[in-house]
């Protein structure tokens, strides 16, 4: 049974609160590929911009001397989420609008967002240097530690408040968002727009402010990705840039252009991350009469490649079945 | 003034114009049919009139308003309504939602209207629930045509309704643009199967390279000897 709470406390809590943040930067990935049919290669940026956001508010609030009964750095999201959204609107109104105005092909806009990935790298660095930080630096990080009252289980599920935000915080907006996409006008606007744009159009359904409200969630949800991330493990320039790989790959895991395949996609690879890492012979260690040979280490790739994983999913789902698990706006 | 009127329109994609002359008045009692060979730019004047093209000559006025390379948001709202030939549902979206995405631009309430095309289109009461893109070819087209209803329009450009339909299907579809008519709406179609369709027209128009060849009644142009003989097949 110890071996079970160490593999609900490794691969389980993990997974999910891994696949929170790739659930919520996939949504953003897929529905701007939705509405704009280019893949926004800047929203790792986007979510590293939102951390950072983030934590210059905790700046201002312990300044302030705001004491918050939740972590500062939760508390500050809607802030946060509020400035990356006006970003995002500044970044599309900047760079991408102009180019779609021309007419350019999409690989076009792919490249400017590489362009726009740069940029923000560099106003990151320029104004937060490069320094590793921490949310935690004047506040303790609350570890809940919950015991099991049978006999004989000497280890607890572990859980990290942050850990518990995340996960929570991922559920409700989840919810939140599938309110929206099918009760709003603005939100069937999107889904229309992402269904047949030409049809959307001749609608008269006024895309212009379809794609507004595209960049206000796809800005909003990065920051609060990003922030999660920085909450749960460290505050660094490279904090989502890393992890861009698996939210592409959730995201086309899932069916460009579909949100709840990019949800489904992001806790998969979530999931399938953690399980890999995971050392399974420990399962193992409750067995007396193991044979000598049996090997002490059984996790499917080491820790430090724990990329490829999301990297394999993509590469198989792409030959099986390309148009992803849920039936895509790209197909 | 008529409901619309097009005089003259010239136009195209940016390289050879393909309209070199359009003229059509249709009002609101009206069923016009455009007929004529293949290239001859039938369904161009309809995307001159929705916008989707550019007018680089000639006038087209809605109601008095010149419309002339107007986005379709600002033409719905005047009271035009377009069904494109193909992909006119939202494939992934309910029949429903797809009804409710054509009365985008009404901020009052549409109930009213969303039953009116439920009677005019009966089969799809029962699926109003169900995607779009699951329907047969005919309830597709009644979804494309209910959709565009939904903003109470004037007036109604239809692309070749009838494509791809059984003939049992063809007359049904016919038979409601007649009801829809009837209704207060004009209509403004292009049509394959020009014989059927000339039958219940008030209005036809025989296009031939871009620009008008005969205008008449939908009787008058299945009379004339020489329009039957080159455009509808002896």
């Amino acid at each position: 049974m110890n071996e079970f709470i160490f593999f609900f406390n490794k691969v389980i809590i993990s997974g999910a609160t891994l696949g929170s943040v790739y659930a919520l930067g996939a949504v953003g990935v897929t529905l701007i590929f939705g509405i704009l049919r280019f893949a926004h290669f800047a929203h790792g940026d986007l979510m590293t911009m939102g951390a950072f956001i983030s934590f210059m508010l905790v700046g201002v609030f312990q300044s302030l001397g705001i004491q918050t009964p939740l972590p500062t750095g939760f508390v500050v999201l809607p802030f946060a989420m509020a400035i990356t959204a006006g970003i995002s609107l500044g970044i599309d109104k900047g760079f991408y609008e102009p180019l779609r105005a021309k007419g350019v092909k999409t690989v076009t806009l792919l490249i400017a967002s590489i362009g726009v990935t740069l940029m923000l790298q560099g106003l990151i660095r320029l104004f937060a240097g490069t320094a590793t930080r921490s949310f935690f630096e004047n506040e303790t990080k609350d570890l809940f530690r919950f015991k099991i009252p049978i006999e004989g289980i000497k280890r607890s599920i572990n859980i990290s408040e942050p850990q518990i935000l995340v996960i929570v915080t991922t559920v409700i907006t989840v919810l939140i968002l599938h309110f929206f996409l099918t009760r709003s006008r603005i939100g069937k606007g999107m889904r229309a727009m992402a269904d047949n744009p030409s049809l959307a159009q001749v609608s008269g359904i006024n895309t212009a402010s379809v794609v507004r409200a595209t960049w206000i969630i796809a800005g909003s949800l990065a920051a609060m990705a990003g922030t999660m991330l920085a909450l749960d493990v460290i505050l660094k320039p490279d904090l989502a840039f890393n992890i861009v790989l698996p939210i592409f790959a959730a995201a086309v895991v899932g069916g460009l252009g579909h949100s709840y395949g990019a949800i489904a996609g992001g806790f998969l690879i979530g999931f399938a991350e953690t399980m890999s890492v995971f050392n399974w012979s420990i399962m193992f260690r409750g067995f007396d009469n193991l044979p000598d040979w049996f090997p002490n280490d059984l996790s499917l790739v080491p820790t430090e490649y724990k990329l490829t994983v999301a990297f394999i999913i993509l590469v198989v789902v792409l030959l099986v079945r390309p148009q992803g698990i849920f039936k895509g706006a790209s197909s | 003034m008529s409901l619309l009127d097009v005089k003259d329109v010239h136009g195209g994609y940016g390289g050879a114009p393909i309209l070199n002359g359009v003229n059509m008045s249709i009002e609101r009692e009206d069923i016009g049919v455009i007929v004529g060979p293949n290239g001859a730019g039938k369904s161009t004047t309809l995307k001159a009139i929705f916008g989707l093209l550019e007018v680089t000559g000639g006038s087209i006025t809605l109601d008095g308003h010149e419309v002339a390379n107007q986005l379709p948001d600002k033409l719905v709202p005047l009271g035009l309504s377009f069904v494109p030939q193909e992909f006119n549902v939202f494939t992934e979206m309910s029949v429903n939602e797809n009804l409710e995405m054509g009365a985008y631009i009404r901020q009052d309430d549409f109930s009213d209207t969303l039953d009116y095309v439920y009677e005019m289109f009966p089969p799809l009461k029962d699926k109003r629930r169900q995607k779009a893109g699951e329907l047969s070819g005919g309830q597709r087209q009644m979804v494309a045509m209910g959709r565009a209803l939904m903003s109470q329009p004037k007036l109604l450009l239809l692309d070749e309704p009838s494509a791809g339909l059984s003939p049992r299907y063809m007359m049904e579809i016919f038979e409601t643009v007649v009801n829809v008519n009837k209704s207060g709406v004009g209509i403004l179609m292009v049509e394959q199967n020009a014989r059927q369709a000339l039958e219940f027209a008030s209005k036809g128009f025989v296009l031939a390279g871009g620009k008008n060849r005969f205008t008449g009644t939908g009787r008058q142009l299945l009379d004339d000897p020489e329009v039957a003989q080159s455009f509808l097949g002896g």
